[in-house]
Formats: C-alpha cells, sequence, structure tokens
C-alpha cells in the first residue's frame, strides 16, 4: 500500500467519522464544528485528486464563510434539542422509508456497471508546474462561459430577494445619515456673535 | 557550515532526509517569527510611549530591552483559570485554532528570490483561505467561556471579519490580474523594474483598501471592536488567562505581521530592492540581501499599524459596517473594472 492511499484512507475514515458525528452529536455547535472537520477532510481527498483550486476554495468559501455564518447563527440561537426529539417515534417510519430508498439509489449509482473503474481513464499525474487554476479558469470563461455566467445571474438574483426580504424601514430608529454628515458647513451650524465689551459706568 | 549539515544529513535515508530539510525550514521560519512578535510587542509599547511623549519600558535589562523576556515568563507561570460551565475542550482549543492559521500562511511567503518553504502554484489562493480561518478561534473562545462580554465580542468580531474579508479578497484579485499568477514568487517578479514599477501605484485605491480590511481583519485599533475595553471588557478573550491569554496574544501580533509582509509582498514589490533601476544606488545597495529589504518593507506596515493605534478613536459598530460594506468594497469593484481596461490597453510600464 503506497503512502498516498495510506493518506486517502486516513482522511477519507475521518470524514465518515466527521459526516457520523454531525448528525448524532447532542450539542448543535458541536454538530457544525464536525461540519468544519468533514468539510477540511474532503478538502484533503481533493488535494491528493490534485485538484488543488477546488480543494483551496472549499475551504475558503464552505469554512471560512459559509460555516462562520452558521456557528454564528446557532451560538445566537440557544437551540433547545428537547422538543425538537419529542416527535422521534412519529416520524420514524416515514425516515426509515426514505431512508432506505436513499441507500437503494446510492446502490444503484456506485454498484452500477455504468460508474465502473474501467469506464474512466486513470487521473493522469501532471508536473509539478501544471496549474489546474489556468485550465479551469480557460474551461470556465470560454467553453462553459455561458452556464457561468446564468450561475453568476441566479446567484445575484438570491441576493437581491435575500437582502428585500429581510430589508425593513424602522420609524423611530436614530440613523446617521453620513452623506448629510459630510455636506455640513460651519456656516450653517456656527453664528459667530461679535459682542463688545461695554465700558465701566 | 551548509556543506557541514548536507554531509551530516547524507547518513538518514533518503525520505527522511526530505523530512528533516522541510522541519529545519520550518524552524528557521517560525523561531524569528515568534521573536519578531515578542519584540513588536515592545516595539508597540515604546513607539506608542513615544507618540505620547513618554519614555515606555525601560526598567528590564538595558533600556528595557529585555522586557518581552519578562513578559513571556510572566504569563508562562500564571494560573490558567477554567471558568465555570465552560466547555473545557474548545476552550483550550480555541487559542490553538487561533495561532496555527497564522502561522501556517508563512509556508508560502517568499523571503527572497525563490526563498520559500512551499512554492505553490496556488500561494495567494491558500493565504486567503488560511486567513479566513483565524475567526474560528475567536468565535469558539466567544462561545466555550460561557461568558456573555465573550459571547458579544465573538459575534461582533465574526461579522466583522467575514465583512472585511469580501473587500480583502477584491483588492487580491487585483494583484492577480496584473500579475496573472497566483503564486506569490511571480507576483514579486511581475513587479520588477524599479520602484514605480511596484503595484502601490497602479493600484493605489487597492493598495489602501487592502491594508485597511487587514488592520480590520486583524481586530486592531481603530477596528478592535472585538477587545472594545470600555464596552464590553475584553471581549472574546475576557476569561482567558496565563498561556492560554498569551496564546492569542501571539496570534495578534503574527497576524499583524503577516498582514504587514503580504502588503509589502503584494504591493510594495516584496524582496526587490528599492533603488532597482536606479544608476548610481543600484550598484551601491546591489550587495543587500532581499530580506533585508522585505524586512524594511514589513516594518513599514507594522510601524503604520502602531502609528494608527496610537491616533485614531474606536469605531463605532454600525460605523465599520459602513465603510466594510458601502466604502471599501465598491472602491475595489470600480478599480478592478480600471484595472481590466488598463491591462487590456497594455498600460506602461506595469501591464505592457
Amino acid at each position: 500500500m503506497g503512502f498516498e492511499k495510506f493518506l486517502f484512507y486516513l482522511f477519507a475514515a475521518i470524514l465518515v467519522f466527521a459526516a457520523l458525528r454531525v448528525i448524532t452529536v447532542r450539542n448543535p455547535v458541536h454538530a457544525a464544528l464536525f461540519l468544519v472537520l468533514a468539510f477540511f477532510n474532503s478538502a484533503v481527498l481533493w488535494l491528493l485528486l490534485e485538484a488543488e483550486f477546488l480543494a483551496i476554495v472549499l475551504v475558503l468559501v464552505y469554512v471560512g464563510a459559509v460555516m462562520v455564518l452558521f456557528l454564528f447563527v446557532v451560538m445566537m440561537l440557544d437551540v433547545n434539542v428537547a422538543p425538537m426529539r419529542e416527535g422521534f417515534i412519529h416520524y420514524l417510519p416515514v425516515g426509515i422509508v426514505i431512508g432506505l430508498i436513499m441507500v437503494l439509489e446510492m446502490g444503484l449509482v456506485v454498484g452500477s456497471d455504468f460508474f465502473d473503474a474501467d469506464h474512466f481513464a486513470a487521473v493522469a499525474a501532471h508536473p509539478a508546474d501544471f496549474s489546474d487554476t489556468k485550465e479551469l479558469g480557460g474551461l470556465l470563461y470560454t467553453q462553459y462561459v455561458l452556464p457561468f455566467e446564468l450561475a453568476a445571474v441566479i446567484l445575484l438574483v438570491a441576493i437581491v430577494a435575500a437582502i428585500s426580504l429581510t430589508l425593513r424601514r424602522r420609524p423611530g430608529t436614530k440613523h446617521q445619515a453620513p452623506a448629510q454628515q459630510v455636506l455640513v458647513r460651519s456656516q450653517d451650524r456656527v453664528r459667530l456673535v461679535q459682542v463688545d465689551s461695554e465700558e465701566k459706568q | 557550515m551548509f556543506e557541514a549539515f548536507q554531509n551530516a544529513l547524507g547518513v538518514f535515508p533518503e525520505s527522511l532526509q526530505t523530512f528533516i530539510v522541510i522541519a529545519v525550514k520550518i524552524v528557521a521560519i517560525l523561531v524569528p517569527l515568534l521573536l519578531a512578535v515578542a519584540y513588536l510587542t515592545f516595539a508597540e509599547r515604546k513607539i506608542i510611549g513615544f507618540i505620547q511623549v513618554r519614555i515606555g519600558p525601560n526598567r528590564v535589562g538595558p533600556n528595557g530591552w529585555l522586557q518581552p523576556i519578562a513578559d513571556a515568563v510572566k504569563l508562562m507561570f500564571k494560573e490558567i483559570i477554567l471558568p465555570s460551565g465552560a466547555n473545557r475542550f474548545l476552550f483550550l482549543t480555541s487559542p490553538v485554532l487561533a495561532i496555527a492559521p497564522a502561522m501556517a500562511a508563512w509556508a508560502v511567503i517568499p523571503f527572497g528570490d525563490g526563498m520559500v518553504l512551499a512554492d505553490v502554484d496556488a500561494g495567494l489562493l491558500y493565504l486567503l483561505a488560511l486567513t479566513s480561518l483565524g475567526v474560528y478561534g475567536v468565535i469558539i473562545a466567544g462561545w466555550a467561556s460561557n461568558s456573555k462580554y465573550a459571547f458579544l465580542g465573538a459575534m461582533r468580531s465574526a461579522a466583522q471579519m467575514i465583512s472585511y474579508e469580501i473587500a480583502m479578497g477584491f483588492a487580491l484579485v487585483g494583484v492577480l490580474m496584473g500579475a496573472g499568477s497566483l503564486n506569490l514568487n511571480d507576483i514579486v517578479q511581475a513587479q520588477s523594474g524599479s520602484f514605480l514599477h511596484w503595484y502601490w501605484l497602479p493600484m493605489l485605491p487597492l493598495f489602501m483598501v487592502y491594508f485597511i480590511s487587514g488592520v480590520a481583519e486583524t481586530n486592531r485599533a481603530p477596528f478592535d471592536l472585538a477587545e472594545g475595553e470600555s464596552e464590553i471588557v475584553a471581549g472574546f478573550h475576557v476569561e482567558y488567562s496565563g498561556m492560554t491569554f498569551a496564546v492569542f496574544f501571539l496570534a495578534e501580533y503574527a497576524n499583524m505581521i503577516l498582514i504587514s509582509a503580504l502588503t509589502a509582498t503584494m504591493f510594495l514589490g516584496g524582496w526587490l530592492s528599492p533603488f532597482q533601476g536606479v544608476p548610481v544606488l543600484e550598484q551601491a545597495f546591489a550587495f543587500v540581501p532581499g530580506l533585508v529589504w522585505f524586512g524594511l518593507k514589513t516594518s513599514i506596515f507594522l510601524f503604520i499599524y502602531l502609528w494608527l493605534r496610537a491616533t485614531f478613536p474606536r469605531y463605532r459598530y454600525d460605523q465599520v459596517m459602513r465603510l466594510g460594506w458601502k466604502v471599501l468594497i465598491p472602491v475595489t469593484i470600480v478599480w478592478i473594472f480600471v484595472l481590466g481596461a488598463a491591462i487590456y490597453g497594455g498600460l506602461g510600464p506595469w501591464f505592457d
């Protein structure tokens, strides 16, 4: 067993363990942190596939931004776990059915001939100066430029929708208007009055 | 000495040799870094002292030179207090989470031509990813302390770091557009010519935005809302004492040095000599190694850090958010378009 294989199994094992802990651990903050660990280990697996750009972006976007906001919300909410467990027995049959369907589907996909290893060429090892960032950029901006732009537009719509849903103007709050603050002139605010001193009579 | 080292290495098997070489390089980066952190705290107290017309620490050793050592020894021997109701594991892990990214980021920084621990292709991206991880130490510390002041500080700093990361990332987009590479060594090479070829000039707004967001990202004055002594005591590390506090402190100063080094690398030509292309001075200063120039440029930004702290009052929270979202991000977006036009048009002497 090569060193690379050993690394793969090591990080894959940690990934599976972390993913399991995400759904079994009681404390929601711990669950979010295990999710962070899972992201990290999948990034390492991508690195082993020589997809360093995607691996680093996974860490940058998911670990560095998305999960921070997740943690932010989970910590603020102070989730009470007990009421969420109440309907456990009630929902169990449905859950089992859905779980079985998913296992079946995954079995069909993974076990089918279509995804057999001999259908795909082995990943070619690239020389040290190979830049997958450049490759990816080249593909994104030439061959896949339309899907890429489309994804950008959809994201923009999502941003606008999220902002318009949460934007509310509350009356009575004491906002500052920086533009008006900048426009203030001393002549409008301060009046210098010359008061002559009076002579003693 | 170097040859003796190589001969001694020959004793070990090949795979172990690479391991030892890398370990030695890591030590050669981290030991000076930690010393720099220690003396940065001393420099801070001295410089702010002089700005405020006082002497600063001058009791321990000649002129107070041993003050950081005394501070370190004091912190090491202090008791580490675990607050009641704190999450023990996370409480003790978070200082490590704070300092690890600050140190790991140094792996891709070039100290001279090719003098870099890991010459990775996506170096800039790696730096962005690692600096975005520093926030975990802060928020986990705030949550695990089981204290409302710590928690408030953590929330503030999480929101602040997320916001300024965007402006920081956009500023770096400009740099990578100009250099056409994510590798830091290539970025420095792309700036060679003279000090007018450095990116501070064509990317002046991005340069300012980058450094301002860097100050915000490291939670330093005037953006130190995460600490805010007057409002939330000391923010996220209010419950930490002794060595656990010291590690947070180290992380903050290591991050300051990192941001300064990055600004120097990306906008002031890294290890390039400032006299490059100047007729007489270039030969006169040719003997100075790039490492010295790099250190000097980094020190300029460190000094600005301290200068800012001694000069400006703390921002209010909503003003910080306004500055980040409504001023810095639009500035970067506009300048990226300008840069795109300049690069397309081959504007000299930078992009021809």
